[in-house]
């Protein structure tokens, strides 16, 4: 069998063979009937689903953060590293004014 | 009374009205457009009573994307990208396994394909077991090749109208007509595989 000759003919008869264009009857009614009937989204109402869909994924979020650091074990480190380095690095121009004062 | 509403107002004052929200100036636009909605959603629909649905989709659609119609192009060009795209997305939703056999063609058309095979010149195009036929074969194929098969072989359209239908770029529509094509030829096989083997 000639494949090309037999995909050249099937599209050749859709192409002699249009879809018909029919319309039922009153489906322009039925369509602005579903509009009339349709909830309108204001722009609150949007803001309201978005952030409703994102509360389940925060919460799930929020539990698994909260188990972690229950169950993590105690960390052997000292852990005021970072703190102490952040509060010398946020008070050193402080510092650098109190030992040139006391300098004078 | 909209009717006659409707054709005393231009495409673009109805169209206006709509996003001002005078929602009842749609109605216009709805009963001259919908023949040609209807044949594009009869083009991708499995069967005739998904034909209605598909087309109240695609109006809903356009209802909703509005405001994205610029004016540049005529209403009907924008309309026809939001009826492509909803009919892309309805086949894409309905397209489970769809390999189904050859084994259970109907009379006229194994007589067609027959004759086809004995004397290709006496098989006509426009038979409707050709049209059958056809139905079947794009019935086979993935939601992408259907409707480049269908854009391009035959509606005929250039690759530039399918791909501003469809919102591909032009290498795109190239690459997925080229594996289009090889679809519809291995389906093809398969069918006379089946047949004839």
């Amino acid at each position: 069998m000639n494949l090309a000759e037999l995909e050249k003919k099937l599209v050749a008869a859709a192409r002699a063979n249009p879809p018909s264009e029919g319309v039922p009857y009153a489906f322009e009614k039925r369509i602005m009937a579903r509009l009339a009937t349709r909830p309108v989204m204001d722009d609150w109402a949007l803001w309201a689903r978005a952030l409703w869909r994102a509360a389940a994924p925060c919460a799930a979020i929020m539990l698994l953060l909260g188990a972690w650091s229950f169950f993590a074990p105690p960390s052997s480190a000292p852990a005021s590293d970072l703190s102490q380095q952040l509060e010398q690095t946020l008070l050193a121009a402080v510092d650098q004014d109190q030992t040139i004062d006391s300098a004078r | 009374m909209g009717i006659l509403h409707g054709m005393e107002r231009t495409e673009a004052d109805l169209i206006a009205a709509v996003l001002k929200g005078d929602a009842a100036s749609f109605e216009p636009l709805v009963e001259k457009y919908s023949p040609r909605v209807f044949a594009t959603a009869r083009r991708y629909a499995r069967r005739e009573s998904e034909v209605e649905d598909i087309a109240q989709d695609i109006w809903l659609k356009a209802f909703e994307r509005l405001n994205s119609f610029r004016g540049e192009a005529p209403f009907e060009h924008w309309l026809m990208r939001v009826a492509v795209r909803t009919c892309y997305d309805a086949l894409r939703a309905h397209h489970r396994n769809r390999e189904t056999t050859f084994a259970e063609l109907t009379e006229p058309e194994e007589d067609w394909l027959d004759r086809f095979v004995t004397q290709p010149d006496a098989a006509k195009e426009d038979a409707e077991a050709a049209r059958l036929l056809i139905a079947r074969v794009l019935e086979q194929l993935s939601p992408s090749a259907r409707l480049v098969i269908t854009l391009q072989e035959i509606e005929e359209r250039p690759v530039k109208e399918v791909a501003a239908l469809t919102g591909w770029s032009v290498a795109l529509v190239k690459v997925r007509a080229f594996r289009a094509r090889a679809e519809m030829r291995k389906v093809l096989a398969r069918m006379a595989k089946e047949k004839y083997l």
